[in-house]
């Protein structure tokens, strides 16, 4: 009797805890939905901002935040899936391999406001690409790697070994089993890995902080070497500089609906792509 | 019986990290003869079977030691390239490994790789191999199906349609019918023996029954040694070695 008491206690407690979880999911929608919703519209969407930022639209914001999410993914998406490729089909299982490992999963664990701090530095000053897509890019970039490496590594341990034995029995090369047979079975794996680095991406202010971002621009960027408005930091402008705290807050609101409306959408096609790919290997 | 010998294995040691799994084992296959490695689960016959096509490479802190001729070549050694000796010595695996793939590129891979360009013959060959592997009459209507809609029986055969279809000299069975029912099994035996006709072929087998059914020739191995080797016929009647009597009696095993 006391056992199952216990047991009841348990449950309660575990179906508690996952109500609560879901609560602060449902708030934050229902918050940013309800105070962001008011501002959306077909010229907040497609304008530039006019009158200090209290009128118009937050379109170069959006468009920066495309620009600079398509960059790094662009820069960190073939490094880091070469650097996985190796690490998990080529490389010897050697002391040094373990210690590269550490060092991918350590770069993971800097803050992303530190990896800002290191594109100004590096990118901005002593590359000379200045406050730009090219710079923010290239941090982004390099701050997602160690993600899209472990979900390479991930997609291809995935893969079972069998397929390579099957492959090198028949007289492929290395490189054929893995061009051929490995990657396209690990593509699924590696694309949600990808996709989830984008949402990431997209919702990151500390990277280009110092790097690319700025708070407001009349027009659209025209190269890389742009320096560009982008949506998470446009609501950090918005909520700390400015003269008008009521009309800058209710975009703060609709900039953050779009962000989130767009993070969402970003990670809902990812879990579609798991799901294919699970119903694939039961055929 | 008059045989040509294909493979010539001299006193071959081999060792995963520092556990000894073969020693000394000394042996010859015959060519287009069946030659079975028979013995209890660990005794080392699947080790020495994926020595011939150079597939205990892919294990990490293993060696090897001794010399095993092909062609004049020991595939052992180090300056020895292993993509051209499995296209040469082909394998057909434990588990059925079909690629995620259409039952046609199945088959077709193997020639792509191998740089047959021409589709008409691509098309030539694997509709040959998957006659050969006795598979064409079941799935000549839906080649372009993903191979993994095959049952457990019919993805083998297509392994060795695919195994075929590289035009191999020697083909390894390591335990093909582990994971298949006895209709299965049967079909896969009298596939095997009539490929024997074209092909050299080395099966490993924990089934005694199915050694004595289709080989010409068995091993019987016990931890990592050779105890014995000869003709079928005469391993199952007269053995030589007393534990190769005790064993194929059942007294252990």
């Amino acid at each position: 009797m006391k056992n199952k008491l216990i047991q009841i206690a348990g449950f309660a407690l575990l179906v508690i805890s996952t109500a609560i979880t879901l609560l602060f999911l449902g708030a934050i929608i229902y918050f940013i939905t309800i105070n962001g919703f008011k501002v959306i519209s077909w010229e907040f969407l497609t304008q530039v901002p006019r009158r200090g930022m209290t009128q118009g639209g937050v379109a170069p914001a959006i468009i920066g935040t495309f620009y600079l999410t398509l960059g790094s993914i662009l820069f960190s998406l073939p490094l880091g899936l070469a650097c996985g490729i190796y690490l998990c089909e080529y490389s010897p299982k050697s002391y040094i391999v373990n210690i590269i490992r550490m060092s991918i999963n350590n770069l993971a664990g800097v803050p992303s406001v530190v990896f800002g701090l290191f594109g100004l530095a590096v990118f901005v000053k002593f590359f000379s690409f200045g406050v730009s897509i090219l710079s923010g890019s290239l941090t982004l970039g390099i701050m997602v790697l160690p993600q899209i490496i472990a979900a390479s590594q991930e997609a291809l341990l995935a893969v079972p070994q069998s397929y390579r034995e099957a492959s090198l029995a028949l007289g492929a090369t290395h490189w054929q089993t893995i061009k051929r047979i490995v990657l396209p079975s690990a593509l699924p794996g590696i694309l949600t890995g990808v996709i989830l680095s984008v949402g990431r991406v997209a919702g990151e202010t500390a990277p280009i902080l110092f790097t690319a971002a700025t708070f407001y621009t009349r027009g659209y960027p025209d190269s890389i070497f742009s320096e560009v408005m982008a949506l998470p930091y446009h609501i950090y402008a918005l909520m700390t500089e400015g003269t008008h705290p009521e009309k800058q807050t209710a975009i703060a609101y609709g900039c953050s609906l779009i962000l989130l409306f767009l993070v969402l959408l970003v990670s809902s096609i990812a879990i579609i792509i798991r799901q294919r790919q699970r119903s694939g290997y039961e055929v | 019986m008059k045989c040509e010998v294909k493979i010539k294995a001299e006193e071959v040691n081999f060792y995963y990290g520092k556990k000894q799994a073969l020693k000394n084992i000394s042996l010859e296959i015959y060519q287009n003869q069946i030659t079975a490695l028979i013995g209890p689960s660990g005794c080392g016959k699947s080790t020495f079977i994926r020595l011939l096509n150079r597939m205990n490479d892919l294990i990490p802190h293993t060696r090897a030691e001794g010399k095993i001729y092909f062609e004049g070549q020991n595939i052992l050694g180090d300056n020895i390239d292993v993509v051209h000796l499995r296209r040469k010595i082909g394998m057909v695996f434990q588990k059925p490994n079909p690629f995620p793939k259409t039952i046609f590129e199945n088959v077709s891979y193997g020639l792509e790789i191998n740089r047959v360009k021409d589709k008409k013959r691509i098309e030539e060959m694997v509709i040959d191999a998957l006659k050969k592997a006795a598979l064409w009459n079941e799935v000549k209507d839906r080649l372009h199906d993903s191979a993994l809609t095959l049952s457990g029986g019919q993805q083998q055969r297509l392994c060795i349609a695919r195994c075929i279809a590289v035009e191999p000299q020697v083909i390894l069975f390591d335990e093909p019918c582990a994971s298949l029912d006895p209709i299965s099994t049967r079909s896969i035996e009298e596939l095997v023996l009539e490929l024997k006709k074209y092909y050299t072929i080395v099966i490993v087998t924990h089934n005694m029954q199915q050694a004595a059914r289709i080989s010409d020739f068995t091993a019987f191995l016990y931890l990592g040694e050779l105890i014995e080797f000869g003709s079928t016929e005469k391993i199952f009647t007269v053995p030589k070695e007393k534990m190769t009597e005790e064993y194929l009696t059942g007294r252990f095993g």
